[in-house]
């Protein structure tokens, strides 16, 4: 069994939560730039005195594909490393993923991560 | 008849094609002066693109090469319309008028090299016609990402014969009205600023908000792109103010010590209103002081000391900072506050010339009010009076204009041309492809 884990996290934080995943050996993930909000909500920018509520915030989103196993070690690695206790740290999304493919060989399942 | 008719195109055409000017320079051209006269031409050419960048980088990232293209396409607009009839109406004195220039220079018919003061006709002609690109262009920021960019290049055009000559006429030429009632204008506060700032006033509450003005936010796409146009703004502003002079001597230096002091304090007031009232410097706030120095100081740069030109910067600084709110009070969309900033600044410079200038300085110009503690009313109240005139002319023209192009070619985009932003659909074109 593997899962997915998606974690939106603070974009400055992104180097502390890639050497804790590496410290749990961990070596594979895709990063994307993203914008959102939550509890947050967005920031007001000025420009000329003009006030603008820009209500999509830049974050980071990662994903990581691991074995059933692991994914509690990761969730706690990723809450300790990305938290800074002050609002809009991010979220994790933990689902189910059906199969795995490595391109180049051909490899299925747990072997393919 | 037929024979007439033939006769007259030929003419025409002889004059546009065949008469050769003159190689050689003339007894009284001056080569140092020619030189700088060179230099500062091109300084001026590249506030056009500089302006470009400086708008652009306001601008939302869908639509930057439609404000680009605003300001840039006035090179290709006004140069020609400069060499067909513009540096004529504007220079010429066929019509004896005091207003209008004349026919006589059409096809620049006879602007060779001979001595126009101390520098050749023709470099002459092609310095003033920096000054036609670039005033129109300056008028695009307040009607960016809804103009259709047909309408605009016959507003450029129109507004360029219409408007502009008949000011530089008036301020510059030596039968010009409002010369030889002695208001003073050294390098461009009523003909360049005051008047493409009230052109920019009227044409943005003629054509109406961006469609989404006030429903979503609008910043800066990239304040870096700002920051390049500042710079060569204010590098060829030294070209725009001590080219003026149209002479290389103590004048022209001392017109580029002012115009970089009063860049200088503009930036540092605008800077230091809003780090007190807003709680943050920031460098768009930087960027708008530096030019609104530029632009108070350009009708004062022959005529005052370094000191008045930091007194002008300082106040040209903090009064663009609170004229930049006047359209959030009034609810107008002048995007990129051309009103805010040539409008006000140039008034301000215009005015602030009443008090300062002084003969010390330049023995063509003369006093203002602070002189000497007597130099007298006089000055001032010539320099409102060029004011007024300039806002009323201006500003009635470029209405009848707006009405009639609105009339005939319609001025703004679509509304889904709008949402989708204009690079794309007027332009086949996208600056970012992410």
């Amino acid at each position: 069994m593997m899962k997915k884990i998606e974690a939106i996290i603070k974009p400055f934080k992104l180097d502390d939560v890639k050497e804790a995943l590496e410290n749990l050996e961990i070596f594979g993930m895709t990063i994307t730039e993203v914008k959102g909000f939550g509890q947050q909500k967005g920031h007001t920018e000025l420009y000329r005195g003009a006030e603008y509520q820009v209500d999509f915030v830049p974050k980071i989103k990662i994903e990581i594909i691991v074995e059933s196993e692991k994914v509690e070690s990761v969730i706690e690695s990723i809450v300790s490393s990305a938290r800074t206790g002050k609002i809009g740290d991010g979220k994790i999304f933990v689902s189910s993923v059906e199969e795995t493919i490595r391109i180049r060989t051909g490899e299925k399942g747990i072997a393919a991560i | 008849m037929i024979n007439r008719l033939n006769y007259k195109l030929i003419y025409a055409i002889s004059i546009i094609f065949v008469i050769v000017p003159p190689l050689f320079a003339e007894t009284g051209v001056n080569s140092a002066d020619t030189s700088w006269m060179m230099i500062s031409t091109a300084l001026v050419l590249l506030m056009i693109p500089g302006l470009a960048l400086f708008y652009g980088g306001m601008a939302r990232s869908e639509n930057v090469l439609s404000v680009i293209m605003l300001s840039f396409s006035s090179m290709g607009i006004m140069s020609l319309q400069w060499y067909l009839i513009g540096y004529s109406l504007s220079w010429g004195s066929g019509f004896n008028s005091s207003i209008i220039g004349g026919f006589e220079y059409l096809f620049l018919n006879g602007v060779d090299a001979t001595p126009n003061g101390t520098i050749p006709h023709v470099l002459f002609m092609m310095f003033q016609g920096m000054f036609a690109i670039i005033t129109p262009a300056l008028i695009g920021g307040a009607v960016i990402e809804r103009i259709k960019f047909s309408s605009w290049v016959l507003f450029v055009f129109l507004w360029g014969t219409l408007v502009y000559s008949p000011l530089c006429h008036m301020v510059w030429h030596p039968d010009g009205f409002l010369l030889n009632r002695g208001g003073l204008d050294f390098a461009g506060g009523t003909v360049v600023h005051i008047s493409s700032g009230i052109s920019a006033l009227v044409l943005s509450i003629y054509i109406g908000k961006r469609a989404s003005y006030g429903k979503i936010p609008m910043p800066p796409h990239n304040l870096v792109i700002t920051l390049i146009g500042t710079a060569l703004l204010w590098f060829g502003w030294f070209g725009f103010n001590a080219g003026s002079a149209l002479t290389s001597g103590g004048l022209a230096s001392n017109a580029l010590a002012v115009t970089h002091l009063s860049a200088s304090a503009g930036l540092f007031s605008w800077v230091a209103a809003e780090w007190w009232l807003l709680k943050k410097p920031s460098i768009l706030g930087a960027a708008s002081g530096a030019v609104a120095g530029l632009v108070a100081i350009t009708p004062a740069a022959g005529f005052v000391t370094p000191s008045a030109s930091i007194v002008i910067g300082l106040l040209g600084g903090v009064v663009c900072f609170f004229g930049v709110r006047i359209k959030v009070k009034f609810g107008f969309d002048d995007s990129l506050d051309v009103f805010g900033i040539h409008g006000i600044g140039g008034i301000l410079g215009a005015v602030l010339t009443g008090l300062f200038a002084t003969t010390l300085i330049n023995e063509a110009g003369s006093n203002g009010l602070f002189h000497d503690f007597s130099g007298g009313w006089h000055l001032l109240y010539e320099q409102v009076f060029a004011v007024g005139l300039t806002v009323i002319y201006a500003g009635v023209v470029t209405l009848i204009l707006a009405f009639a192009i609105e009339k005939t070619l319609g001025l703004r985009v679509s509304k889904e041309m709008e949402d989708e932003g204009l690079d794309f659909p007027l332009h086949g074109e996208k600056a970012y492809h992410l």
